[in-house]
């Protein structure tokens, strides 16, 4: 795979190219924080994040999104029946996806994409998307990625890596997807990769925060359901569902019906399992009713059904948003180890 | 790609009541699109989403068998926001219908084998389509014994009278029907809670012999140290669970008992099955 040198003064030139045959995304300042928004024409991604706020999941898995249109008026023809609405799935290209963020793919994507169904919704709009990731030279005290089978240069999920170079990025093709992106740019100067390696070690060496899973793995699932700290760790928690929001490997989605008149739309929402209402049965009876089962559920979900499921580590990326965003300081690195150093007997 | 959220567009046939107290009702839907029939092919034990347009989806047990042809059953009770609403609903109206979903009664395991039913209040649909599908003349010879303990609250409350009458008259099948209680001098079937007229009536466990077992979770606790008694292995009971769903494909997260999907894995299972999984139902 390509090795590509772009000067930072190409890099505009390349983006305006780019233009023509994608439609571009990357991280814009809102307010305190960076968020991936629509690049309007002649717009630059801003680089000069830590990382975003909301993950790609806000791009690629919109929170909000209509599936199905309908009209309830009975003298139109097909009236009460579903009708796809229609969609943009042209190229898109989203810029400055933090490696964590790219491996996020790959965890979310076999929930969707399965033997018996395929998502379209979620599959068109991953299928259609060109990542260009922007390795982290400088991780924050919350990351812990190098642990959470990812890391600060991981071109996993990835189809460009870019890595700034202070002078100039050097970008790695990592798919033949990413490699016609940078062909579209006309960004063909030969680069090497000598000098990021050592970018890379300095990064990782950044990361001083771990979490294990090893006896996670070994024991099962009602031995840890079953285990006495869940109360402790849910103790302060208020349920605000924040965790879930940003989390990018949290894809968990209600659907609803909206009317307006005699027309309406079925729309997916991001829901969250910190809601009581989320496994409420209509007769008021409810599997998860208690805070302490909902939070149980979070992290039973991310770090031992999903290890189990599927044999691809845990559903966590270690971008630590949850951590940065948890309004009472609820740490997943914190709940992993307790959850792994448990004695169980 | 198929879009697995589409809707088939069905016609609301018929509208019966299926209780009494008119909490139930019975719906008998026909495919707007012939073709769309033969796409839904389903067993007994899967659910469907019914969606009813502009209010949402609820996922329910198909009562029809899947020998019978030309359409398609459910019995839903008033609960909600939407099973309210269609329980408005006029003939002739137009809806959809999401499905079939879920894995079914275990058919393959059970050929060849004694076949225990025990059933209580409104849980019976898919139990009703189970005996419509083994009682049919092409499928009889593929089961041994057939047993059936339904019971519900009064006469009245018991679904699909009409049929357990008929069942009563056969000798291919062994009818337990059963009330708490009533005040019908012509009642001439049994009064007593499930568990107890299964303890009575339910042939004793064995390799050849499985339980499926459907109703409220207080009828299943005290049926289930009955099965134990009278030597059922867990591997041979049969649970069929009911969790809130969206999808019903497996993708929006909120049925999962541990790592299993109450509508995707589910939601049939056995009760060894479940004694492995955190029992968040």
């Amino acid at each position: 795979m390509k090795v590509i040198k772009i000067d930072k003064q190409d890099f505009t030139s390349g983006i305006e190219k780019l233009a023509d045959s994608y439609r571009l995304f990357g991280p814009v300042k809102e307010k305190e924080s960076y968020a991936f928004q629509k690049l309007e024409k002649g717009q630059l991604p801003d680089f000069n994040f830590k990382n975003t706020r909301l993950s790609i999941k806000s791009v690629i898995n919109p929170q909000s999104e209509v599936m199905f249109e309908y009209s309830l008026d009975e003298k139109q023809t097909d009236h009460h029946v579903m009708k796809e609405a229609k969609k943009d799935y042209s190229p898109r290209a989203i810029f400055g996806v933090r490696p964590c963020d790219g491996k996020s793919m790959v965890l979310v994507k076999p929930n969707f994409d399965t033997l018996e169904y395929k998502d379209n919704y979620w599959l068109d709009s991953y299928n259609c998307t060109t990542f260009v990731g922007l390795a982290c030279n400088d991780p924050c005290s919350t990351c812990f990625c190098t642990s959470a089978g990812s890391g600060p240069f991981d071109e996993t999920g990835l189809d460009v890596l870019l890595i700034d170079m202070d002078d100039y990025y050097i970008a790695k093709a990592v798919t033949s997807k990413g490699e016609a992106l940078l062909s579209a740019a006309s960004w063909d100067t030969a680069g090497t990769l000598d000098d990021v390696e050592d970018k890379k070690s300095k990064a990782e060496k950044k990361i001083k925060t771990s979490v294990s899973i090893d006896n996670i793995k070994d024991r099962s699932i009602n031995e840890i359901h079953q285990a006495s700290f869940w109360e402790d760790i849910a103790f302060s928690c208020i349920n605000c569902g924040t965790c879930t929001y940003v989390c990018p490997t949290c894809w968990c989605f209600d659907i609803q019906d909206e009317n307006s008149g005699k027309s309406g739309v079925r729309m997916r929402n991001w829901d969250s399992c910190m809601f009581p209402l989320f496994t409420m049965h209509g007769t008021g009876h409810n599997p998860r009713g208690e805070k302490t089962q909902r939070v149980r559920q979070r992290f039973m979900h991310k770090l031992k059904y999903y290890l189990d499921k599927y044999d691809q580590g845990i559903q966590c990326v270690g971008c630590g948003r949850c951590i940065q965003s948890c309004p009472v300081n609820i740490d997943i690195r914190r709940v992993c180890n307790i959850m792994n150093d448990y004695n169980y007997e | 790609m198929q879009n697995p959220y589409l809707p088939y567009p069905v016609r609301i046939d018929k509208i019966t009541n299926a209780t009494e107290d008119k909490s139930l009702k019975t719906y008998k839907f026909v495919f707007l699109d012939p073709d769309d029939e033969r796409k839904f092919a389903y067993k007994a034990g899967q659910f469907a989403e019914l969606s009813v347009t502009g209010k949402g989806e609820i996922p329910i047990g198909i009562a029809s068998s899947p020998t019978e042809k030309g359409y398609v059953t459910f019995t839903v009770n008033r609960v909600g926001l939407v099973s309210s609403y269609l329980h408005t609903m006029k003939e002739g109206d137009i809806m959809g219908l999401r499905g079939p979903m879920g894995n079914s009664y275990p058919w393959d395991a059970l050929e060849g084998k004694n076949v225990v039913i025990i059933g209580g209040g409104f849980a019976f649909t898919t139990l009703r389509s189970s005996i419509v599908y083994m009682l049919d003349p092409a499928n009889r010879s593929k089961f041994k014994d057939i047993h059936v303990v339904y019971g519900a609250r009064s006469p009245g409350m018991l679904l699909y009278r009409d049929e357990l009458t008929k069942w009563e008259e056969r000798d291919d099948i062994n009818m337990h029907i059963t009330v708490d209680g009533t005040d019908d001098p012509d009642w001439k079937y049994n009064v007593g809670f499930v568990p107890t007229i299964t303890e009575q009536k339910a042939p004793a466990g064995n390799d050849d012999t499985y339980a499926i077992i459907c109703g409220p979770p207080v009828m299943i606790k005290f049926t289930q140290p009955v099965l134990d008694k009278l030597g059922y292995t867990h591997d041979r009971i049969i649970m069929s669970l009911e969790n809130r769903m969206k999808c019903g494909i497996g993708m929006c997260g909120r049925c999962n008992i541990g790592k299993e999907f109450v509508c995707k894995d589910g939601p049939v299972f056995t009760l060894s099955q479940l004694n492995e999984t955190p029992r968040e139902y």
